[in-house]
């Protein structure tokens, strides 16, 4: 039996030497895209599963797969006050390990959402969890605590009723940590070795739910955060604000592709074209607005899912719509794009699977059903897509050959 | 009478063993974290210090949670879960854990993992063990216990008057907003009269004043009249002209004050509630309010607590402050201040209130109020048993 483990971790640690990563929400810079290929068209219960694990409690936050590992995190108990961060085999779908904190913050917020609302971030060295409640911390792959921060005791003012979800980034090996809130409100860098801050910076006392991107590397990294009235653009390593992009969106977050930036907002979607280092505006659709998804570029082509059900695709270049969809909605989760395909999980938690390709319109390439409430974005690995419900995470593709 | 003796028998269960001193050292490095990753280093070689230790280190780092912070707390809780993945998976028994379960002494957030680590190793042993437990300091368990009493309680063949007493004893433990409510009912309908604004302390009579002015919300951090003294004679310039402190009160279960019905409609503005509580000696207390308005609570003119978040819900003690309760009168002094937004569900201008001990429980505290132009001690929450007159 224990051969047989050892036998198959290796497999499936072999499989993610192969494997693209997904190390935060919405995968590699928040894009929504990856480079995996011969990606699955959907599953049913008996079919096309490669692993499904029970979870101890709910989530809104995503699975994260950094070297062959699922990371993810839930919330539940008494009040909504225990917090879970757990590790799983990606190949294999074995639980590595499973920590719990208990929540210093305040665990008030609507009833669609929880404490796990903000998904992780993981790099080469382990996982940062950032919870609701402002709790922090940092795990490595063996499920080492590496340092514990509770904001809510740092900074006691942090408060959101309705209930935090933006996510933690990572950025010049620092975890950017976003937290607009009615009180304290703030941006911070923490240090990724040692938990302590390296910048913090205020901001605008308003709640907002939107991850930042970082664009550019090295010493010229920038963080673009966008809220209510701009996407502001701060210097990865010192916080110091660098300009200012109109926008006024505080749900969808931004999308960053090469020089395309795509900024959701009341008024739709606006892309911002970079030229000679500055953001010009390029475009605006109406069509292309989303209600709680953010949008995703891909091949050059611009996909949003809207609150009632309508996947639409505009031209990267000019927003112009080439085709629309209506598949069953509602979306929280946002849509993500490999392989030629577009990944699109409802609110009932069915996924429907679409063919992107340069032609006028699409088809569905499939579907499949988790039968559980699906809220949060789907993540793609070694060759295999992973969806949080609100009991199981799933592994959708060919299970593995022993 | 039973459960104080099962409790003062657990109260003695378990004396805490001395750690080895590595671990020992471990564990005041883990408790020395403070504010913004100070002692973040050595926590983190301490946590792998105590986690390699296995099983000899779990009652350690669970006492360890005695006294400690909530970020120590948090570093303690995950070397535990550590701990026992590894001594899980060696197949090896969790040392102590039952006697740590039963030392009310303890942490009540350790306890309660105690409970689950030692549910999980024996679950028939602690279902035995959880309906003694119905008063329990871990509110977790003792929400759990309470669960667990009731039908026991319900299927004894004791006499109607033995069941009504034991099923008003969980009702005086009871702290879960919920599960009392449940109990109530079943009281009710065993012809008692429970009372839940009683139960939990909430005050139903204020003094209110109000509406003062707060342009663009900043009377949030401008202090008016009544934060330099509260004069439930004075007059003061407000919102539209003088204004005046009159009583009112609330025949809403949980105390729930209508600020919109009592003072009328208004945004931008401010509105002040004050209670004088009585108690016979010095105790800690806890004030904790519910409001969708931005809120101060002040406790005999030192602030306890202040937040400033509009419109995103009103909960059952969703803001605590705390404090001592000197022996004699005390003041409670509420700040509502509402702003100006226009959005239908942004309407609300309301709160609540409660004196309460650390327990969520009423502590043995009365009321002095003003009533025909008298001045009475009454019982909180008091009014309840005089229906409001029509149209006052």
């Amino acid at each position: 039996m224990r051969g047989f483990f050892v036998l198959t971790l290796s497999l499936s640690l072999s499989l993610s030497l192969r494997a693209a990563d997904w190390p935060q929400f919405r995968g590699p810079n928040g894009a929504g895209t990856s480079p995996e290929t011969n990606l699955p068209t959907g599953f049913t219960a008996d079919a096309g599963l490669r692993w499904k694990v029970p979870l101890p409690a709910r989530g809104l936050s995503c699975p994260v797969v950094v070297g062959g590992r699922v990371f993810i995190t839930c919330s539940g108990g008494n009040k909504d006050s225990r917090l879970h961060v757990l590790a799983f085999d990606a190949g294999t779908g074995a639980k590595l390990w499973h920590r719990q904190f208990a929540a210093t913050g305040n665990t008030n917020c609507h009833p669609k959402t929880c404490m796990a609302a903000p998904t992780p971030v993981a790099d080469a060295n382990g996982v940062y969890a950032l919870f609701a409640t402002g709790d922090l911390a940092a795990i490595d792959n063996d499920g080492n605590l590496r340092w514990y921060r509770s904001l809510v005791e740092d900074y006691p003012a942090i408060t959101n009723q309705v209930g935090m979800a933006a996510s933690p980034v990572l950025a010049n090996g620092k975890v950017i940590v976003p937290m607009d809130n009615n009180g304290d409100s703030f941006l911070a860098a923490i240090d990724a070795k040692t938990g302590k801050n390296v910048w913090k910076v205020d901001r605008p006392r308003d709640i907002n739910w939107t991850t930042p991107v970082i664009r550019g590397t090295g010493k010229d990294a920038e963080v673009l955060f966008q809220a209510g009235k701009e996407v502001t653009v701060y210097a990865a390593d010192t916080g110091e604000k660098k300009a200012g992009i109109p926008g006024s969106g505080t749900i969808p977050s931004p999308t960053l592709a090469d020089d395309l930036l795509l900024a959701s907002g009341r008024g739709g979607l606006v892309a911002f074209r970079y030229k000679d280092g500055k953001p010009e505006e390029a475009w605006k659709s109406t069509k292309l607005a989303a209600g709680t998804a953010s949008p995703v570029v891909y091949q050059g082509r611009v996909y949003a899912a809207n609150s009632s059900g309508l996947v639409v695709c505009g031209d990267a270049k000019t927003g112009n719509t080439l085709w629309q969809e209506r598949i069953d909605g509602p979306f929280s989760a946002s849509p993500v794009a490999a392989d030629g395909k577009l990944y699109v999980l409802n609110e009932k938690g069915k996924l429907t699977v679409l063919k992107l390709d340069s032609s006028e319109g699409t088809e569905v390439l499939g579907t499949g059903d988790m039968k559980e409430e699906g809220l949060a974005t789907p993540a793609i690995s070694g060759g295999a897509i992973f969806l949080r419900g609100e009991k199981s995470l799933f592994c959708v593709g060919p299970k593995l050959d022993k | 009478m039973r459960t104080t003796l099962a409790l003062l028998l657990f109260a003695t269960a378990a004396p805490a063993a001395d750690p080895p001193a590595n671990v020992a050292d471990a564990l005041k490095a883990i408790t020395s974290v403070s504010k913004e990753g100070t002692g973040n280093e050595a926590a983190a070689a301490g946590w792998k210090v105590v986690t390699s230790a296995g099983g000899e280190a779990l009652i350690p780092t669970l006492t360890a949670f005695d006294g400690a912070s909530p970020t120590a707390a948090n570093w303690l809780r995950s070397a535990v879960d550590a701990i026992v993945e590894k001594e899980t998976k060696a197949g090896k028994k969790l040392p102590g854990i039952w006697a740590f379960v039963k030392d009310t002494k303890r942490s009540p957030e350790a306890r309660r993992i105690a409970f689950e680590l030692a549910r999980a190793e024996d679950k028939a042993a602690a279902d035995k063990l959880l309906p003694e437990m119905t008063d329990d300091p871990n509110l977790e368990i003792r929400k759990e216990a309470i669960a667990a009493k009731l039908p026991i309680v319900f299927g004894t063949g004791e006499s109607v008057p033995a069941r009504k007493a034991a099923i008003r004893q969980l009702f005086e433990q009871v702290r879960d907003k919920e599960q009392a409510e449940s109990i109530a009912k079943v009281l009710t309908e065993l012809g008692q009269k429970p009372d839940l604004t009683r139960h939990f302390g909430y005050v139903t009579e204020w003094q209110i004043v109000g509406p003062f002015d707060s342009p663009k919300g900043v009377g949030f951090a401008q202090a008016y009249p009544p934060e330099k003294g509260v004069d439930l004679a004075a007059k003061s310039p407000g919102k539209g002209g003088e204004i005046t402190w009159k009583p009112t009160q609330s025949a809403d279960t949980y105390g729930k004050v209508d600020l919109n019905a009592e003072l009328g409609k208004h945004m931008d503005c401010v509105a002040y509630a004050h209670a004088v509580i009585v108690s016979d000696k010095e105790m800690p207390v806890e004030i904790r309010a519910a409001s969708p308005n931005s809120i101060h609570i002040y406790l005999n003119g030192k602030k306890l607590f202040q937040r400033e978040e509009y419109h995103h819900g009103s909960v059952m003690d969703q803001h605590t402050g705390k404090g001592t309760l000197k022996a004699g009168k005390n003041e409670v002094l509420i700040k509502l201040v509402q702003n100006n937004q226009t959005e239908k569900w942004a309407q609300s201008w309301d709160f609540s209130a409660r004196v309460c001990d650390w327990s969520g429980g009423a502590l043995p505290v009365k009321q002095e109020v003003v009533r025909d132009g008298k001045t009475q001690v009454v019982d909180l929450g008091a009014i309840r048993e005089t229906p409001k007159k029509e149209g006052k």
